[in-house]
């Protein structure tokens, strides 16, 4: 299947905000209450078949010209289908204040260390999660580093075994 | 609670787990001989048997995401050697061709030759430091020798191309740095040479090996359904029966038009995915002597007439004063500047001036050369992909290396992502391990190739 026909698979199938094709890759945006359904159709249908998560990540749109006031951060899925040799991106917002995403762990385990990357870089928390601690950081670590108020200058101690 | 006594704990009889023996928590890392850069493995033992891993990561951390928004486009390429340290051509031709993505550019037939002969090349070191790695840690010290040495060769090939044996930089938004020196073609030749003689030599010395076969037949393997599902790709994918490979799969540079082979293996076993990474290495060779063969654009240096000319002989001549017939004729004289003189760069970037340094002669040679190197240095100024996203994906050595690139339209990336390829191993290592021997631990992880450049980041 082609980009234009997975996003108008998934259109049919379930709500989404938007979708785009931006330099050929098939987006598809999706409220956050929408998104385990659309993981979930699009791991287990048929047609779709997107059984590798290959990647996810988030990003951070605090200064991003024009999007200074929307949700501030992004949290974006790359799947791919072994069997249809076929990509797509799924992508949902959420704000600050309420920076909760439901975990996809329970649809492919490669969530797993992702999430805590995710959660560990930018602060947002995965709900359903079975072990969200930071992956790359140390625990006593103070912020996420990725966000962009986060200044690159900050040191922070390094922290050694527990006492 | 009544404290256990040595006599109990030696007999098992301790009253601490109710299974009348105790479970031994060792902890492997972060520094230790085997673990290939800093890792931590700790493990709860029954007798020899992992009964249950905890893999923690992240002691490498150099925030290359966050240094990557820090610069321009291209300031971020010497981050990406130290990526993949082992294969760091792969992680620049990557990470170009994500931005390339994002402008919209297609780099020239030459340069995609150029860059899927030094990922070849790299593909091959990269298998040759884990196979020899692994062997070296199951006692066979002389392959790691071998192999070694025949990487060396594959380094001084890279080092004529590039300048550098590691820290190579050598990719480019919209091309690469230089061109390919004189006489590559048939240096690569005796190199090959040399490695396929190694690879015969490993072949003999553990393909057959009964102490080998013990320690990797069998051992660390991982179903085909749980190995799609962590997202493993690479020779760990394709050594349980997945013939999945970025170069195939989704083709980029000129890999469409290259003949080659995906070996697959069926029992995802640490000796399976030795056997994939084994003919991995000759089908790089292959697609190698593919490419030289094919890849538009002859000698750099020629004379008047157009016949290709030794540029030795050209300083030669040019000492003795017979310029005559040579005026109006590009030239190689510094070794400092090789395959970076006007021809030899135009052949292998875009013509893009928005994203192209422009050749030293044109930018010495001409005002418009000169703003044109300002415009594309200067603070502020530089490469500007429109606003949007892109995620591109190589065939990195250990599986799908991506780049996701997000543009807010200023000449610094808003959000780098690297994908890379070892995290999900990595994430799946404890299912490899636990319900093994202690002492298996160290094939299976030999086997994953961690790289903590790409791993932490």
């Amino acid at each position: 299947m082609d980009g234009a026909a997975v996003l108008d698979a998934i259109r049919q199938r379930a709500d989404v905000v938007e979708t785009h094709a931006h330099r050929g890759d098939a987006t598809v945006v999706v409220t956050r209450e929408a998104l385990p359904r659309v993981l979930a159709l699009c791991r287990d249908e048929p047609a779709l078949a997107f059984d590798m998560l290959m990647d996810l990540t988030a990003v951070d749109y605090l200064k991003y010209p024009g999007r200074e006031d929307g949700p501030r951060f992004e949290v974006v899925y790359h799947l791919y289908s072994l069997a249809h040799n076929h990509r797509v991106r799924v992508k949902t917002r959420v704000d600050e204040d309420d920076a909760v995403v439901p975990s996809a762990v329970g649809l492919w385990p490669s969530a797993n260390w992702f999430e805590r990357e995710v959660w560990d870089m930018f602060g947002v928390r995965f709900s359903g999660h079975p072990n969200l601690v930071r992956l790359l950081l140390y625990e006593e670590f103070v912020g996420h580093p990725l966000r962009k108020d986060y200044p690159i200058e900050r040191r922070q101690p390094l922290i050694g075994p527990a006492q | 609670m009544a404290e256990t006594t040595r006599r109990e704990f030696m007999l098992g009889e301790g009253s601490g787990t109710g299974s009348g023996s105790q479970n031994l928590h060792v902890g492997m890392g972060p520094a230790h001989p085997a673990m290939h850069g800093i890792i931590r493995i700790t493990t709860e033992l029954d007798g020899e048997t992992i009964v249950k891993a905890d893999v923690e990561i992240g002691y490498l951390h150099r925030a290359f995401e966050k240094d990557c928004e820090e610069g321009g486009y291209n300031n971020a390429i010497p981050y990406t050697d130290r990526l993949n340290y082992v294969s760091p051509l792969i992680n620049n031709f990557g990470y170009c061709a994500a931005i390339e993505k994002l402008l919209g550019i297609d780099v020239t037939e030459r340069c995609k030759y150029i860059r899927v002969i030094m990922s070849e090349i790299s593909r091959i070191c990269d298998h040759l430091t884990c196979i020899g790695a692994s062997a070296m840690e199951l006692g066979a010290f002389t392959v790691f020798l071998y192999m070694i040495k025949a990487r060396e060769f594959l380094w001084e090939l890279v080092e004529d191309v590039t300048g550098a044996r590691l820290t190579i930089s050598y990719g480019r938004v919209g091309g690469v740095k230089a061109d390919l020196p004189d006489g590559f073609s048939a240096k690569t030749t005796k190199a090959f040479k040399e490695t396929r003689e190694v690879l015969d030599e490993v072949h003999r010395l553990l393909t057959g090996n009964r102490i080998f076969l013990d320690r990797m037949v069998g051992l660390g393997a991982l179903g085909r359904e749980e190995t799609i599902a962590y997202a493993i790709t690479g020779p760990l994918l394709r050594a349980v029966g997945v013939p999945y490979d970025v170069r195939r799969a989704q083709p980029y540079d000129v890999y469409d038009r290259l003949e080659f082979e995906i070996p697959t293996q069926k029992d995802g076993d640490n000796f399976a995915r030795y056997l994939v990474r084994m003919a991995e290495m000759e089908q790089s060779m292959r697609i190698v002597e593919q490419a030289l063969a094919r890849i538009p654009g002859g000698a750099i240096n020629v004379d008047a007439a157009g016949r290709p000319i030794d540029p030795a002989a050209y300083v030669d001549l040019g000492k003795q004063g017979k310029t005559e017939g040579l005026l109006l004729v590009p030239i190689t004289l510094s070794p400092n500047l090789q395959g970076q003189q006007r021809a030899a760069l135009e052949r292998v970037n875009v013509h893009d001036k928005r994203v192209v340094l422009p050749s030293k002669e044109t930018t010495y040679g001409s005002i418009e050369g000169l703003m044109n190197h300002f415009m594309l240095i200067m603070e502020g100024s530089g490469i500007r992909p429109p606003l949007g996203e892109a995620y591109a994906a190589v065939e990195g050595a250990n599986g799908e290396l991506g780049f996701y690139v997000v543009s807010d339209g200023t000449d610094r990336p808003y959000r780098v992502r690297c994908r890379p390829p070892c995290l999900p191993p990595m994430a799946a290592l404890s299912r490899m391990i636990e319900g093994g021997m202690v002492a298996d631990l160290i094939p299976t992880f030999g086997s994953v190739n961690m790289i903590g450049g790409e791993l932490d980041r």
